[in-house]
């Protein structure tokens, strides 16, 4: 088994390893994230992308230890500066929680409390973790406000969130996010819900704040032109595991795995004519999780599929390219075409 | 030289806004404020632009879900919006919809079958010891299978369901299918499976679509032609190489600027573009676009741009902007 800290050009602030998450239901246990491998660099971006269902927030809830019942973490580790977050008690996970390791959700308005004002959500974390008096961090707060790009920030502080338009309150939990200086912000798909003009201002915000204030970011999202633009590092998930893991441009430029190379294929662009041809597509669906494929997650689905794919679940390799890959193809065992080249029908 | 299909004339759809003690209309949300446009028969038409800029309404406006405050409809050469509701009813056979959740519009407590049973005899569209047929061969062409027809929705991955909702509109052997962010909510992965077969029923059926999304990488795969909408008005019109490889209006170019390309290597300028979308209920004065726009001027503050078409334009591309010409030569002065 590979190292995810091998393909790192920086030191990492966080590790993730082997993490396993399940929910226990009734009739069977959902491994939501199993296995799930990966790095962050400190200063730079981490992309997780994967389709819906594939744990990725899971991975992130797990790494703040949010998980509630029927769910519980299983298995793995999860290093934060080099300290075991599954280690430690829960007194010392609230001081890690919105202060070093913060997150901002996917649904803005329901982790906005809406009946307090814009200001007393973000001085709460002040008064919190800072011990700023109420005044101070008010004060303070504005500033916030000013710092991710709302104008007016004196009259803002006192506004509702229901008195702010989608683009603002997502700003508004940026404020709020980054209210402590965190070392580590995790995104779980900050712009999904915003229009793309709106999504182009947060996105750019965003940047601009990582170059200024030098923080570590997970960018969770399912849009690939969204990993293209703003992270360094990628983990696409599938079926609660990594299957393939590099550096932003060898996953684009040169994917190894049959799950990346299709989904990548099957992706219509705004910004080339494919022409009157038919879209690629992964044939079949995601299995369903009281039904997981014994073998690889993606022998169902996958073109290349062999008997081992089948019986077999493969291991997070290094390829000769950097890329980890989860996937026979790349191995000794492989039992199929030598010659086989998995990118060969890419179009674009 | 394709029919239209489908004449849209000065449509507008004003809801009304009540209040006050006595519950009075006090004012109105201009949802769709005079658009204009065909849809020849056969062809792929897209509305696409931001949430809330009216695609929605236009779509149930065509097909009377709300009736329109104003303007023309004719469909096939028939005034839709004179037709009784009996008669419109009977016109939906014509006219189908797909919804982007597909399970808002199933019931769920039917199996597919009595799903698809239901929608061919409300229209009485074969004979009743044919549905049977029917159904099966309706099962096979959205690529679900017969032997799934007495399997109940919530048995079904998304893209299934959406497969389904196909069926169903396909049922009844419409012309014009009205397609509302029918694969938005789908995976990648999924979703070119269905835009696929939208497609090859397109061709095998004749069909023509009014494609609602506000992917502008799945409207660039699936239209001939594509209408950007603002704040309720078309601000640009035409086949799909001209609306993206030579936009003339500054906010599809900075719509198509905002969006990510899947490619680090992209060097894309972006147009930022300040503020939000203002609210349909006050909007801007003049040209709706001027409170974004990096151009504006005090003329577009007062005066309304009108759709036209200028020289470098292919015909039938349109813009509604007063410097289209000045943008272009790039000798355009903001005071
Ligand atoms: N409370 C729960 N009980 C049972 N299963 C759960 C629960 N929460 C999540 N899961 C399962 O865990 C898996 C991973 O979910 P997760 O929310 O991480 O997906 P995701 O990748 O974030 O998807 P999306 O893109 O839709 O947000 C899914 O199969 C989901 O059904
Ligand atoms: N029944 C209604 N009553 C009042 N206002 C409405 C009604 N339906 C729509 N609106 C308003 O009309 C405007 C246009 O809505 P519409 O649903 O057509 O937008 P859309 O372009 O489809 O957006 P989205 O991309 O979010 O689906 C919005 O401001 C909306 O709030
Ligand atoms: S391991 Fe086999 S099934 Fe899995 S992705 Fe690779 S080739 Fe496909
Ligand atoms: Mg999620
Ligand atoms: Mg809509």
């Amino acid at each position: 088994m590979v190292k995810a800290t091998d393909i790192l050009d920086q030191e990492p602030i966080l590790e993730v390893k082997d993490l396993q998450t399940s929910f226990f239901t009734d009739k069977f246990e959902v491994k939501a994230v199993d296995g799930v491998n990966f790095a962050v660099p400190k200063g730079k971006t981490l992309g997780i992308v994967g389709e819906s269902g594939s744990g990725k927030s899971i991975t992130s809830l797990s790494i703040l230890r949010l998980i509630q019942n029927p769910g519980k973490i299983i298995g793995g580790e999860i290093l934060f500066k080099g300290e075991n977050i599954l280690k430690k008690s829960e007194a010392e996970m609230r001081k890690i929680r919105g202060n070093e390791i913060s997150m901002i959700f996917q649904e803005p308005m329901t982790s906005l409390n809406p009946v307090y004002t814009v200001g007393q959500q973000i001085s709460e974390s002040f008064m919190i973790h800072q011990n700023m008096s109420k005044k101070e961090a008010m004060k303070r707060s504005a500033e916030m406000l000013e710092l991710v790009g709302i104008p007016s920030p004196k009259q803002r502080v006192k506004q509702y969130p229901h008195e702010l338009s989608g683009g603002m309150r997502q700003r508004v939990m940026i404020a709020i996010a980054l209210a402590c200086d965190p070392e580590l912000l995790i995104a779980d798909e900050p712009t999904t819900a915003l229009d793309v003009t709106i999504q182009a201002q947060i996105l750019e915000l965003m940047k601009d704040l990582q170059d200024r204030l030098g923080m570590s970011i997970i960018m969770i999202t399912h849009d690939l032109g969204v990993v293209a633009e703003t992270c360094d590092y990628v983990a696409v998930m599938y079926m609660g595991k990594v299957v393939e893991y590099a550096k932003v441009r060898d996953v684009f430029k040169n994917p190894k795995h049959p799950y990346t190379v299709g989904l990548l294929n099957s992706l219509p662009r705004h910004d080339i004519d494919l022409g009157d041809v038919e879209l690629q597509v992964i044939e079949g669906s995601v299995p369903s999780p009281d039904n997981l494929p014994k073998g690889c997650r993606f022998a169902p689905r996958c073109p290349f599929a062999t008997e081992l794919c089948h019986e077999k679940l493969p291991d997070l390799e290094q390829s000769d390219n950097g890329n980890q890959i989860r996937c026979w193809i790349y191995t000794d065992e492989w039992d199929g075409d030598q010659e086989v080249d998995v990118s060969a029908k890419r179009t674009t | 030289m394709p029919k239209e299909l489908l004449k849209v004339k000065d449509l507008k759809q004003y809801f009304p806004i009540k209040g006050g003690l006595l519950g009075r209309t006090i004012n109105h949300v201009k949802a769709v404020d005079g658009i204009t446009f065909d849809v020849y028969e056969g062809e792929t038409v897209s509305i696409v632009g931001e949430s809330g800029c009216g695609k929605s309404t236009t779509g149930r406006a065509i097909l009377r879900l709300d009736e329109p405050t104003a303007g023309e409809v004719e469909f096939d050469g028939e005034d839709l919006l004179a037709l009784s509701k009996k008669d419109m009813r009977k016109k939906r056979k014509d006219l189908q919809v797909i919804f982007q959740d597909p399970y808002a519009s199933i019931n769920p407590r039917q199996t597919v079958r009595q799903i698809l049973e239901e929608a061919l005899e409300i229209q009485n569209v074969v004979p009743k010891n044919e549905r049977a047929k029917k159904i099966a061969d309706l099962m096979e062409v959205v690529g679900l299978g017969a032997h799934q027809a007495d399997r109940f929705p919530h048995e079904f991955s998304g893209g299934q369901r959406q497969r389904i909702g196909i069926a169903r509109a396909l049922s009844v052997d419409p012309k014009l299918i009205i397609a509302d962010e029918a694969v938005s909510a789908l995976d990648v992965s999924i979703q070119a499976q269905v835009i696929n077969l939208m497609k090859q029923l397109q061709r095998d059926f004749a069909l023509t679509y009014l494609f609602i999304s506000h992917d502008l990488g799945v409207v660039r795969h699936i239209s001939d032609r594509v209408i950007v909408m603002y704040l309720g008005k078309i601000v640009e019109i035409g086949d799909k190489t001209s609306i993206f490889d030579n936009p003339h209006h500054p906010y599809t170019k900075a719509l198509l600027s905002a969006i990510p390309v899947p490619d680090p290597d992209a060097q894309s300028e972006r147009v930022l573009l300040e503020g939000d979308v203002p609210s349909p209920i006050n909007p801007p004065q003049g040209c709706r676009f001027h409170t974004r726009c990096p151009f504006a001027t005090e003329r577009c503050r007062v005066e309304a741009p009108e759709l036209r078409n200028i020289d470098g334009m292919k015909e039938g591309h349109m813009g509604a902007c007063h410097f289209m010409e000045e943008i272009k030569n790039g000798t355009h002065q903001v005071e």
